[in-house]
Order: C-alpha cells, then sequence, then structure tokens
C-alpha cells in the first residue's frame, strides 16, 4: 500500500504546529500504525531530517503511552483499540491519513504527536487510592466482595491513563477519567471509607489542571480503547451528591 | 460554595434548574393545548391561574430565578470548557455527540431571546397592543382572542416555529443529561433516557407549533 | 572471587524472621534525614518507592515513561503466585518454595525463594487493601485458578490484566505518597550513570527526557528496578523502552552482572509476520490450558490450510514428547520444542516459524462459549493483529524472548556488591534460578518492594551518615560530563546506519547463536559478530536531531550502545556455562532424547560477571549454590 500522511508537526509548546506531508510508499496491511510510522521515521533519518516524535512504549494496548488523533478520531476510532494496535489492513491503498495529537489545555504538546500528561497523574494524586499502609492490613479474605461489585470495580479499573477521553471530547474533559477510579474504589469495601473525601479532592483535582467540565457528550466511551463506560461518569455524580449533602 | 464553583456541582445545578424549565415547559404546553377546546376552555385556564393571586409571582421568581441560574452558569461553563481546548485539530470527527449537545449554548441563547420576545408578545403585550381585548371587570384579557389573533401573521408564527425547534434541540440533549448528572442512569437506562428525551422534544416540538401553525392555517379561529 | 550472599544460617522456616529481628534499624527520627533514590516505577520500583516514602525517608523515584504507571510490569496478564492455599488443594509456602526452587532448574538460592514464598501472603493482603479488584467467586471470595503446570490452583488474578491492576494498585500508593510529600516523582527521566563515590554508590546522573538536559541526584541508597534486558534480543515482548542501560550503568561502574544466559523464552506470543515488526505480543500462558500444540508431521502438508489436514497427520508433539504434563510443560520446555518442529522444518505460517494451538477439540468438548468466556480477550487480541479468527482456525505461535532471570547480583539484602547500590525485581537475578515459573514475576516484584526493602535497607542506611556525599561533590559533575561526552559522541558520528537497523542486527545474532538452543559454535559466532556490529555502531550510527530537544533517535542510540557491550557478557555467560538449565540450553548438554543436561558438579552456582571495558575479558565471580532443603534432582515433566 501506498499512503498520504499529513502529520502535525510541533516544535514544543510555545511553537506554532503545522500539518507537514509525508509518503509512506511502502505499507504492508500486517503491519501496525506505529509501524507504519517508524518506517516513515526510517525513511526520515536516512535523510537526515527530524523524525516524528510519538509517544509509545508496550505496543500492546495496555500501557496507554500511544497517543494520537488519526483522522480526527482518538486512537483512530476502531472499538477498544489502542493506536499501537490498529493496523493497517484498516486502510486503503492511496488514502489520506491525518495524524495529530492530542489537543488540550491540559496537556500542553511536548513535540509533535508527545504531550504532557502530567494533569492526570495531578487527579490520581489527590485521591485515587486507598490510603493504607504497606503491611497491617487485613487478610484478603477477611471482607467477601460480591462477584458483582468486584466486575464492577473490574470494568472501571481496566483504564489505561491514555487520555483519549479528554482528547475526543468536545469539553477537554478528564471526567471518564476521574470517574473511572471513583467508581472502582467506592464500589469496593476498601475504598467506601474514604469515597467522600476522594470524589472531592478528585474533580477539584481535574479543574485545577485545566481539564474542562462534562457535558454528557458520551464522546469519551466512544474513544476510550477500553470501552469504559459513561455509567462510571453517573457513579461520580452520584458520590458527589452523597458527599454534598452528607 | 462546592455546589457554585466545582465542576460536578454545578453540572448538578444545571441539571437541577433545567429539569424545572422542562417540567414548566411541559405544563405551559398542557395548558396552551385547551385553546383547542374553544375559547372558553383557555380563558378559564387563564382566570384560574389570576385568581392565585400572589402565588402566581411567587412563581415567577422561581422560574425566573431558574432560568438566570440556568443561563448563568450555562454561560460560565462554556466559557471554561472553551478555555479547556484552546485549538482543535484540523481533522474532528465526532462518533457518538451531536448537534444537539454540541450547540446547547447557541440553542439556550436562542430560546433567551425567545422568551423574551414571547414575554413582549403575550405577558408584557408590548409587541402587539392591537390583539389585547379586555375581559370581566379583573383586569384581564381575552385570552383566547389574544392568541389567535397574535398568530395572524407569518412572521411570529415563523419565530415561533424556528424557537421550538430551538427548544427541541435543547431539551433532547438536556432532559436526559439530568438523569446522568444526578446519577441516575447506568448502562441498561442511558439509551432508554436518550430515547425517552427525544420522544418528550418531539412532543414539545410539535405541541407548541401546532398552535400556531393551525391559528395562521385558519383551523382556529375566532 | 568466591562471592558471599549473604543468607542466614539455621533452619529455613524462620530464616526471614531471625534476619528481620537481626538486621539494624533506623530510628524514625532520623528516616527523613536519609534521602533514596529509586529508578523505574513497576511493581518492584513503585512498590518499593512507596513503601519507604511511607516510612518516612525522603525518596526521589524516577521513570523513563511519562507516568509512573506505564512501567511494563502493566503488561503481565496471567496471574500472581500466593501460597494462600484458599482452595484447600494441598498448597503450603514449603510447596511454592518448592516448586519455585524445582522450576528454577536448581539454580537459585534457597533463602531468598524461601523469603518470597513466605512473603507472598502478604502481598495478596496488601492489594486487596488498596483496592484491586481480583477476581471472586460469587460468595465474594478470592477466586484462584492453577497456571502454568502448577498442581495446585494458588493464581490470584483480575481478568487477563492482572499486572496492570497491581500496578495501578502499587502506583496509587506512590501516588498517595507523592501527595504527602515524601516521594518526589522524575518522569521522563533516563537514568544514564551510576555516581559512585569510594566504592560506594552515591547518586545517578539523569538526562531530562524532554529538555535534554543532564542531571545529578544524590542519595544515601540507590535502588535499581529497571527490569529486564531481553530486548538485546530486538524482537521481544517487552516494551520498547525497556532496556538494560541502568543496570549496566551500574555494571559498568563495578556491579556484577549475575546469569546473564539465563533468558526466558515464552512459548505462546504471536508469529512474527515480516521484517518491519517492532515487537512480538505475548498471549496468555493460560491458553494452553485448552488449546493443543501441533505441527503437521509431512513436510509437504505445512503449505496447506490446517484444516485439510487429517488428524493422523498431525504430531501433537508436546502431547508425545511428554504425556503426563502434555501441553502444560514449563514455559522453557514448550518454547524448545516449538522450535525443534520448526528446525525440523514442519513450522506453518510466513517463513515457517510458527506452530499450531488448536482450540477444536476444546471446542468440542466444553463449547464455543466457555472457551470464549475464558479466553475471549485473548482471542480478540489475536485476530485484531493477525485478522485470523482462532474459533475457526487454530492460531499461530511462536516463542518470544520474554523475560530474564538473570541480572545484577545481589545479597540476600538485595545489595549488590556496591555498597549502597541496591537492586529489585526482574533487574536483579535473585529467585528465579534458571528459569521462571508463570506468575511469579509480579509475585517477586511486589515481594522486593513492598515486604523486602523496607527491612532490608535499613540494616544498610543504619551504617551510614545521612547526605554525607551531595550532589556537589566532584565525582557527580564528572559522571555528567561523562554523560554528556557519550552523547556527544553519539551525535557526531554521522554516519549511514539507524539505531535500529543496528539493533535489528544484534538481535538477529542474538537470536539465531544466543537464543533457545545454544552451541559452542554458535556462541563462539556471536562472540565474533557482537564486536563486528559494535565496532559498525561506533563508526556508521546516524543520529538525527540534538540533544536539547526530545529525542527518541538518540534514546535509542544510548540504549543500544550498552546491548551491545552486555550482549558479549551475555554470550560469553552461555559459552562458559557448560550445562543445560532451565532457559540456558546447549545443544551439547542434552539427553538422548533431547531433554536439558544439568552439571550440578561443576556449574551449581551463580556466575557474577565483572565487567572490564568493551572488547576486555570480564571477570568471573562464583557464588556457589546450597541446597539444604530441597534435594537436587533431575526435573522431569514426563
Amino acid at each position: 500500500m501506498k499512503l498520504k500522511l499529513h502529520v502535525w508537526r510541533q516544535n514544543g509548546p510555545n511553537d506554532k504546529g503545522r500539518l507537514e506531508t509525508y509518503e509512506a510508499p511502502d505499507v504492508s496491511p500486517d503491519q501496525s500504525f506505529l509501524e507504519m510510522l517508524d518506517d516513515v521515521n526510517q525513511a526520515l533519518a536516512k535523510e537526515g531530517r527530524d523524525i516524528i516524535a510519538f509517544d509509545h512504549d508496550c505496543r500492546e494496548g495496555i500501557c496507554g503511552m500511544c497517543s494520537q488523533v488519526i483522522n480526527g478520531k482518538a486512537h483512530g476510532g476502531q472499538e477498544r483499540t489502542t493506536v499501537c494496535q490498529l493496523h493497517m489492513r484498516e486502510f486503503n491503498d492511496g488514502d489520506e491519513i491525518y495524524i495529530e495529537p492530542w489537543k488540550a489545555k491540559a496537556f500542553p504538546i511536548i513535540k509533535d504527536l508527545a504531550v504532557d500528561r502530567t494533569g492526570l497523574e495531578k487527579i490520581i494524586q489527590a485521591g485515587g487510592y486507598t490510603s493504607c499502609h504497606t503491611g497491617g492490613v487485613a487478610d484478603g479474605n477477611a471482607l467477601p466482595i460480591g462477584k458483582e461489585a468486584a466486575d464492577y470495580a473490574m470494568d472501571a479499573a481496566e483504564c489505561i491513563g491514555c487520555g483519549a477521553c479528554v482528547a475526543s471530547c468536545p469539553n477537554s474533559s478528564a471526567m471518564l477519567f476521574t470517574s473511572a477510579k471513583v467508581a472502582q474504589l467506592a464500589v469496593l469495601p476498601q475504598g467506601k471509607v474514604e469515597a467522600h473525601r476522594r470524589v472531592m479532592a478528585m474533580t477539584e483535582a481535574a479543574k485545577e489542571s485545566d481539564f474542562g467540565n462534562c457535558t454528557n457528550h458520551y464522546e469519551c466511551q466512544a474513544a476510550c480503547p477500553k470501552g469504559i463506560d459513561v455509567k462510571f461518569i453517573a457513579k461520580l455524580n452520584r458520590e458527589y451528591l452523597k458527599a454534598l449533602i452528607k | 460554595m462546592q455546589l457554585t464553583q466545582s465542576s460536578v456541582g454545578r453540572k448538578i445545578i444545571m441539571a437541577v434548574t433545567g429539569i424545572v424549565l422542562v417540567a414548566f415547559v411541559c405544563v405551559h404546553l398542557l395548558g396552551n393545548t385547551s385553546i383547542f377546546v374553544g375559547a372558553d376552555a383557555i380563558n378559564a385556564y387563564a382566570q384560574k391561574l389570576h385568581s392565585l393571586g400572589p402565588l402566581v409571582w411567587v412563581f415567577r421568581l422561581v422560574m425566573l430565578a431558574a432560568f438566570v441560574i440556568h443561563i448563568f452558569f450555562g454561560i460560565q461553563l462554556t466559557i471554561e470548557n472553551k478555555a479547556a481546548t484552546p485549538e482543535a485539530n484540523v481533522q474532528v470527527k465526532r462518533q457518538k455527540t451531536g448537534f444537539a449537545a454540541e450547540t446547547m449554548v447557541i440553542s439556550g441563547l436562542v430560546l433567551l431571546a425567545f422568551v423574551i420576545y414571547h414575554l413582549l408578545h403575550f405577558t408584557v403585550r408590548v409587541t402587539n397592543p392591537e390583539i389585547y381585548v379586555p375581559m370581566g371587570d379583573q383586569g384581564m384579557v381575552d385570552v383566547y382572542y389574544m392568541v389567535v389573533m397574535g398568530f395572524q401573521a407569518v412572521l411570529p408564527v415563523a419565530v415561533y416555529v424556528v424557537a421550538m425547534g430551538f427548544l427541541f434541540l435543547h431539551v433532547s440533549h438536556g432532559f436526559q443529561s439530568f438523569f446522568q448528572t444526578l446519577g441516575l442512569s447506568n448502562d441498561k437506562s442511558l439509551p432508554i433516557t436518550m430515547n425517552i428525551s427525544k420522544l418528550i422534544a418531539v412532543v414539545l416540538l410539535l405541541g407548541y407549533i401546532s398552535i400556531p401553525v393551525l391559528i395562521v392555517a385558519g383551523l382556529v379561529k375566532i | 572471587m568466591i562471592l558471599d550472599g549473604k543468607c542466614p544460617t539455621g533452619p529455613i522456616e524462620t530464616s526471614w524472621d531471625r534476619h528481620r529481628f537481626e538486621t539494624k534499624l533506623v530510628n524514625p527520627a532520623n528516616k527523613r534525614k536519609f534521602k533514596i533514590l529509586c529508578v523505574g516505577t513497576g511493581l518492584a520500583g513503585g512498590a518499593a518507592a512507596a513503601s519507604l516514602g511511607e516510612l518516612g525517608y525522603q525518596v526521589e523515584a524516577f521513570c523513563y515513561q511519562d507516568s509512573a504507571r506505564r512501567a511494563h510490569s502493566i503488561a503481565a496478564q496471567g496471574g500472581i503466585n500466593a501460597a494462600k492455599n484458599y482452595p484447600n488443594d494441598g498448597d503450603s509456602i514449603y510447596r511454592l518454595f518448592y516448586d519455585t526452587i524445582k522450576g528454577g532448574d536448581f539454580r537459585a538460592r534457597e533463602a531468598d525463594v524461601w523469603r518470597l514464598a513466605q512473603v507472598s501472603n502478604n502481598i495478596i493482603d496488601q492489594c486487596v487493601a488498596q483496592g484491586v479488584p481480583f477476581a471472586r467467586d460469587y460468595a465474594g471470595y478470592l477466586d484462584n485458578r492453577s497456571f502454568g503446570g502448577a498442581q495446585v490452583s494458588r493464581t490470584f488474578y483480575a481478568r487477563g490484566q492482572t499486572g496492570q491492576q497491581l500496578l495501578l494498585g502499587a502506583y496509587s500508593a506512590l501516588s498517595r505518597q507523592v501527595k504527602a510529600g515524601t516521594v518526589k516523582l522524575y518522569e521522563r527521566r533516563e537514568m544514564l550513570d551510576l555516581v559512585v563515590v569510594d566504592g560506594v554508590a552515591r547518586g545517578i546522573t539523569c538526562r531530562n527526557m524532554v529538555t535534554g538536559e543532564i542531571e545529578s541526584y544524590w542519595g544515601d541508597a540507590v535502588i535499581l528496578a529497571t527490569g529486564g534486558y531481553v530486548n538485546v534480543f530486538y524482537l521481544s515482548t517487552n516494551a520498547m523502552g525497556c532496556s538494560v542501560t541502568a543496570a549496566w550503568k551500574a555494571a559498568k561502574k563495578g556491579a556484577y552482572m549475575a546469569n546473564p544466559c539465563y533468558t526466558q523464552i515464552h512459548p505462546t506470543c504471536i508469529p512474527q509476520h515480516g521484517e518491519h515488526q517492532s515487537k512480538l505480543t505475548l498471549m496468555s500462558e493460560s491458553l494452553r490450558n485448552d488449546g493443543r500444540c501441533w505441527v503437521p508431521k509431512k513436510v509437504d502438508d505445512c503449505e496447506k490450510a490446517p484444516g485439510d489436514i487429517p488428524e493422523e497427520d498431525r504430531d501433537y508433539y508436546l502431547e508425545r514428547k511428554y504425556p503426563s504434563f502434555g501441553n502444560l510443560a514449563p514455559r522453557d520446555i514448550a518454547s524448545r520444542a516449538a522450535k525443534e518442529q520448526c528446525d525440523d522444518n514442519r513450522g506453518v505460517g510466513p517463513g515457517k516459524r510458527g506452530v499450531y494451538l488448536d482450540y477444536q477439540s476444546a471446542i468440542e468438548r466444553v463449547g464455543e462459549d466457555t472457551i470464549r468466556e475464558r479466553y475471549g480477550n485473548l482471542f480478540e487480541m489475536y485476530e485484531k493483529i493477525t485478522a485470523e479468527n482462532a474459533y475457526q482456525q487454530p492460531m499461530r505461535i511462536y516463542p518470544a524472548p520474554h523475560y530474564s532471570m538473570g541480572g545484577l547480583w545481589v545479597d540476600y539484602n538485595c545489595m549488590s556488591n556496591v555498597p549502597g547500590l541496591f537492586v529489585l525485581g526482574e533487574a536483579n537475578f535473585s529467585v528465579h534460578g534458571a528459569n521462571r515459573l508463570g506468575a511469579s514475576a509480579l509475585m517477586q516484584g511486589l515481594a522486593d518492594g513492598y515486604f523486602v526493602i523496607p527491612y532490608t535497607i535499613a540494616g544498610y542506611l543504619a551504617t551510614v551518615k545521612p547526605g554525607e556525599i551531595k550532589d556537589d561533590h566532584a565525582e557527580f559533575k564528572k559522571s555528567a560530563e561523562d554523560v554528556k561526552a557519550q552523547i556527544d559522541q553519539l551525535l557526531s558520528i554521522d554516519g549511514n546506519k539507524t539505531p535500529s537497523e543496528l539493533h535489528r542486527e544484534l538481535g538477529k545474532v542474538m537470536w539465531e547463536d544466543v537464543g533457545m538452543a545454544r552451541s559452542k559454535e554458535s556462541l563462539e559466532h556471536a562472540l565474533q559478530r557482537i564486536p563486528e556490529i559494535r565496532d559498525d555502531f561506533w563508526n556508521n550510527l546516524k543520529v538525527v536531531g540534538s540533544n536539547e530537544e526530545y529525542n527518541q533517535e538518540l534514546e535509542n542510540a544510548g540504549r543500544l550502545a550498552d546491548f551491545l557491550e552486555f550482549a558479549e557478557v551475555l554470550a560469553k555467560d552461555a559459552l562458559h556455562r557448560e550445562e543445560s538449565c532451565g532457559g540456558h540450553f546447549r545443544t551439547e548438554h542434552q539427553t538422548e532424547d533431547g531433554e536439558a543436561m544439568r552439571n550440578d558438579e561443576d556449574y551449581c552456582y551463580v556466575a557474577a560477571w565483572e565487567f572490564k571495558g568493551a572488547g576486555v575479558e570480564p571477570e568471573l565471580h562464583k557464588e556457589p549454590l546450597k541446597f539444604e532443603n530441597v534435594k537436587l534432582a533431575v526435573r522431569s515433566y514426563k
């Protein structure tokens, strides 16, 4: 396959970015999207030109490092798929592909397609944990947890923290990300203890990190490579109300 | 403090004031459709409301408060949300949200303008002084006459129809949003509330535009 | 030199408890005066940084990713072992200890393994308290499954994402300490040197991967929890950023590299599809619980569609060779068997490097729905990558480098031979011997981080004066200059080969000659080729861009430079070890039916290599292994 790529190039947060066009002359349908970009970069490097910077690491869809908006959709829009798991057989010979970074005030661009997602860290640091000490905890089976609750928590806990929810949200809101952690811990007895404090602190941290407000577009769920459900946002709202009126 | 400044708190305020407004719009429609029963029906309805005295003013103040708060926070949140995305990508393809959800602030502002016009039209009686005919000795007017005469020209009818289009958009996103925001939805109920939301919006749209349209079409007359 | 692992003597059952009692403590009021650097934020590093911060030490944690949550521990799928014996099926600390020693082919220290088995239970409790959503049964109790051929069900799991959930647990504990101000996090930092003053580890030199700034950090102790080195094979299941660099920089400053030849090749990975592939994807070993491995009996059949090959023409080679364990044979054995079939020219798929893993009989036995329930996410992943539906046709799998049992040498306290340098998790060599059992890596990482280092580091810190040497010391300046000089050198070669081209070349040599089966001949070939590639690297490398920016080519070049030195030591270790054990298989040392043949008489020791410079013969130090609680036996899975 032969493809034409329009790639966002930007030298840093203060540079004015622009789209530049590259050819990918010999793409195998079995390649992953990132492997296709690797080849483009190899060709650029051979010519002594600056390569396209993009974040990636595990390349098996779990670390959450890869972050690209492809043809206007975070991670390329294939259901439950990260960029690294997107394969070139989804494209056709002669296609033009737009590759752009996560764009949000909370995610300043480091270079080209790589962004700074420290804002998400701040949200977790505000309360995305149980305050248990290392050692001195009860036996794992001391508190039975219903299978339903355990499964519900696991559904929420699948979040990989990639930020696609923010990138796809018309408001750049991190509510799905925040709610996944709030919901996971609120439903488990170990996390319930601090549920009120947690939901207040985490939503406040999201605001302070310049993320926008949720207005129920549900774009985040559609873009989430792990299919995190917006029911967790409803759960967060419920937890918030409880905390408010307690 | 939390409620009026935090992200979720303000969202809850939007939902609660929004649902109050939706409830009003529904009741208002029910009352208005009595016009199809006849002049006596709608005038009796007006008479009944009038007889409530100070309660009407309490009601009006509550509605005004809900309306102002809803608009204030709506605009404030929208400004914040726009600021959170200073520059959009060249290519943006939405997968789930729609025109209605993306244009809430626009449909909202159009509705604000419409409500002002509507009040001038029928409540404060500024725009069309010729349509008010006194009835009884309580300072009331003939509501049936007022409404029918008010929709004789095409322009006001067009304004109402277009405005109701925006009401449709606003409610179709807003109603289901209420459930999500108050945490009353989950993965099973959300698709249902989204459909109910659209249904209510359609009913409001058809219900409201039926009045001016049937009048201008000559099917409801003096 | 004969190394001393400083293991406690006496009855093993009480060894860890006695050691904990005998280890000195640091006064609570003094803890905050000590600064500890922790490089790597995976299970071991994240857990260690969080636990030490909570104890009151000042901790600074470093990772090369943009978040501590992205360390490659996150990719582990299967589960984590613990000797809880919840299913009442006969498990015990002793059995987990025994299985781990035997699984490691009797090349691990008894005391370390005992401690691991003992604290395994605390790990589960800790993770549950953190809100890790382990699988549970309808009564609400923790669910277990058997894994990797273990005869008891001792594996705890969280769907197919156990590593992710455990890491997020450690990450949440770490985040809590960051908020509390006890841990300072430095993301997007790559450690490029260990600062050693008078033989003692005193700090590190890092490159800020965003700005290119070379930064110095001092600490009273340095912890490396920087993972494994199997990216030396270029194609592996490791993340793209995994490297030997941090460990190797320590080795270059005097830390010994132990048993580097023990590398694990995981049997159930998706085969390579072409030349431009960047990594291999692992699928959980649990797939072998129901899948049957086979290849065509006849070479001519290999090109045919699998459905067209009749039952009698299929060779279910694992069932044939290992009737009692069958498809559940340990990883090293299953991997080697797959390679043998492909070497026999009976492989399938592109390049004939693949074997079938067939679910047909399992689907007939339990139904497609049950199979979907058990492995749905894995089948989905397989389809995403290969566009093949494994419910309808057999999967193709092939072994891939996955884990390194070898690593920096440490004593029982997890301290390397360089005082003040501690090494945890996959980066050290300690508990897995020559082969790691499934679901044991997560156990080790968390054991080291939560329950070992918090005790053992105190024993060291109690002997040093806090903040004695800081980053104003001349050695820090020198280290930063050396790092800068190497970066300048990499950027100035301006040849015509990119780092990944050269890495691919190295990987090819390592895979062919130092991979699943090694011989004197192949190793000597590798030892001739590696220096050639290294010369090529230093003469023909091309790195575009500058240091003062986010430059991924430069990062890769730096990592490759270290792999090129390390690979030689790995091959040397493999050449010197004239026996086959676990992940190290020497074709000269096998039984008549092709099984590994250990040589306990001459090689029952840890080989710790002291690096003396590129191209210079490294010096071998030995730590003899004593087995007092387990009898050395032939590891048979027939």
